[in-house]
């Protein structure tokens, strides 16, 4: 007995260690210069936590255990090794494997458990089923979508909000009684049944430009979850490193709402690409001006300041690799080039500053949306490249629009503003831009990658 | 449990504080690899998955476990493997220009 308590004593204080490592491991996240120790300790935490379960003394059967280890490794490498324009979805899926797992662990805990399930213990299980089920399915549809493999517009149908409330209402309530009578057993398949539609219905109205707000929420919902499956399996590791996430994601969904001016009901509820539609088919062609690759090189190097605003048609584009030579190009002219980051800019939560790193452009040269903004009226020009609405002046002045008080980047008050564009279609909103229509405005119009191709190469040649 | 309860919340409630107070100093440049580091990391939930099938209390529960281990472990070798390649990326222009 006393042998026993000994190797229980261990196994808690290595986990003690493991949830320090993990606390570091984010606070080291907090700089680029140390955020690899950040994995370093990440990793080494996450050995002695599996190390550690694995000595536990309730163990009696190695075989599948190692199985699905090895299995788990041979998934997870691949999914470690995709392309930075594909993060986004690898982030959704791996919401989706997490929530999957705690779903699972919660289904057999309480098959295991039943009938005698102490009320707290049913509360917490329900909620951890509740949340694993609607994050696991939410998470796949959101990769859907960010795969394009689901069609990325939002669909809706008359009543939606009506259909999900009702079946919130029914799993919440079937969890309910589940707590006062855990002996009704069959109830509990029904709780997960409609959490994973619930997950569907959720993600389905939303549309690719809030997925930043989706992604977050999600990965709070998947970090919540696990925290719940703490307090059913009491283990401190297990609801630490659930709170950690669940705060990260959420703090992460409150940066990305703000950035778009919405609320989460908002987003959850409101179907953005629908409102749009009609405000764009009133607008009348009216004139722009545009300019040839020659042009834009030319002013580029005659100018002193430039900012250039990356946007997600960037990315698909693939024009990443250009824009860094368009960099290089400029400042060996002598010419002061920097990126102003707005923080929906991409698909998830910073994805335009990793896309930009891939480039091989310098971090320091990446600038966040409230630092920028009060530069730009001493920036010469202000290139945008695949972005639209963040740069609509509209949601600064315009009350009627969709978009009015998005904080937006300030690039209309840049001396000269050009915008590369495959043509005068409106953003992923669907919003009309006021900004190219501008007299300091240029269109560019072509893909992006064989515009900033043709400009790099006017700069080349002219010297 | 009553006692292991009012424990376990104080943990939660303290980790949640810990966590908005550690987060919030994350610059927005690296928010990408913080989420799949914090995903990695979320894994640890494995660690029940793995007590689940080592006990082998009945064919249900292992399979469920051995499904739930799979999932888990893509989790903790992909965010590790795929946040380490973003930071790598990561790369200041101090050193070698003005």
């Amino acid at each position: 007995m006393t042998e026993f308590a000994g190797s229980q004593y261990i196994i808690e204080v290595i986990y003690l260690i493991a949830s320090a490592l993990f606390i570091l491991s984010l606070k080291w996240m907090s700089s680029p210069a140390t955020a690899r120790h950040g994995i370093l300790a990440g990793e080494i935490g996450m050995v002695l936590a599996i190390g550690g379960t694995l000595l536990r003394h309730g163990i009696v059967d190695y075989k599948w255990i190692i199985i699905a280890l090895v299995l788990g490794t041979g998934i997870g490498v691949p999914l470690g090794m995709v392309q930075m324009t594909a993060v986004p979805q690898r982030t959704a899926l791996s919401h989706a494997f997490g929530a999957l797992c705690v779903t699972l662990v919660g289904t057999a805990e309480f098959y295991l458990r039943s009938p005698d399930v102490p009320k707290f213990m049913m509360s917490v299980l329900s909620m951890e089923v509740i949340l694993g089920g609607l994050t696991f399915t939410g998470s796949l549809m959101a990769a859907g979508k960010l795969q394009e493999i689901l069609p990325q517009r939002p669909i809706t149908y008359k009543g939606q909000n009506l259909v999900n409330f009702l079946l919130f209402t029914v799993t919440v309530g079937s969890a309910v009684y589940l707590v006062l009578h855990p002996e009704a057993k069959q109830l509990f398949p029904l709780v997960v049944g409609i959490s994973l539609i619930i997950g569907v219905l959720l993600v389905i109205p939303i549309g690719g430009a809030d997925m930043p707000t989706v992604i977050s929420l999600l990965n709070s919902y998947a970090g919540l979850s696990a925290a719940a499956m703490g307090f059913v399996l009491n283990s401190k590791l297990l609801i630490i490193a659930g709170a950690l996430d669940g705060s990260s994601g959420l703090i992460l969904s409150v940066i990305m709402s703000k950035a778009m001016n919405r609320s989460f009901t908002n987003v959850l509820f409101g179907a953005f690409g629908q409102v749009q539609a009609s405000a764009v088919a009133g607008e009348e062609a009216k004139p722009v001006r545009s300019a040839t690759p020659e042009e834009a090189a030319a002013i580029l190097s005659a100018a002193n300041k430039v900012v250039i605003v990356p946007g997600y048609g960037m990315a698909v584009a693939q024009a990443q690799h250009k824009v860094r030579e368009l960099y290089d190009a400029l400042t060996k002219k002598g010419v002061d080039v920097r990126f102003a980051i707005h923080p929906v800019a991409g698909r998830m939560p910073g994805h335009m500053n990793v896309l930009l790193a891939e480039a091989d452009i310098p971090y320091d040269r990446l600038i966040e949306m409230e630092e920028i903004n009060g530069d730009f009226p001493q920036t010469d020009v202000a290139l945008i490249i695949g972005a639209n609405d963040v740069t609509n002046p509209a949601a600064r002045t315009d009350q009627s629009s969709p978009i009015f008080g998005m904080p937006i980047l300030d690039v209309d008050k840049a001396h000269t503003v050009m915008v590369i564009k495959r043509g005068m279609s409106p953003g992923f909103a669907g919003i009309d831009n006021p900004l190219y229509y501008l007299d300091r405005t240029l269109m560019l119009f072509g893909d992006a990658k064989q515009f900033v191709g043709g400009i790099v190469r006017e700069l080349g040649g002219g010297h | 449990m009553p006692s292991n309860l009012i424990d376990a919340l104080f943990v939660f409630m303290l980790a949640a504080f810990i966590g908005f107070e550690v987060i919030r100093h994350v610059s927005p440049l690296l928010h990408t690899p913080l989420m799949s580091l914090t995903n990695a990391l979320d894994a640890i939930a494995v660690v029940g998955a793995i007590v689940l099938v080592g006990e082998k209390k009945s064919t249900f529960a292992t399979v469920l476990g051995v499904i739930a281990i799979v999932a888990a472990t893509s989790n903790v070798v992909g965010g590790f493997v795929i946040t380490d390649r973003m930071l790598k990326m990561f790369k200041t222009s101090r050193p070698t220009k003005p």
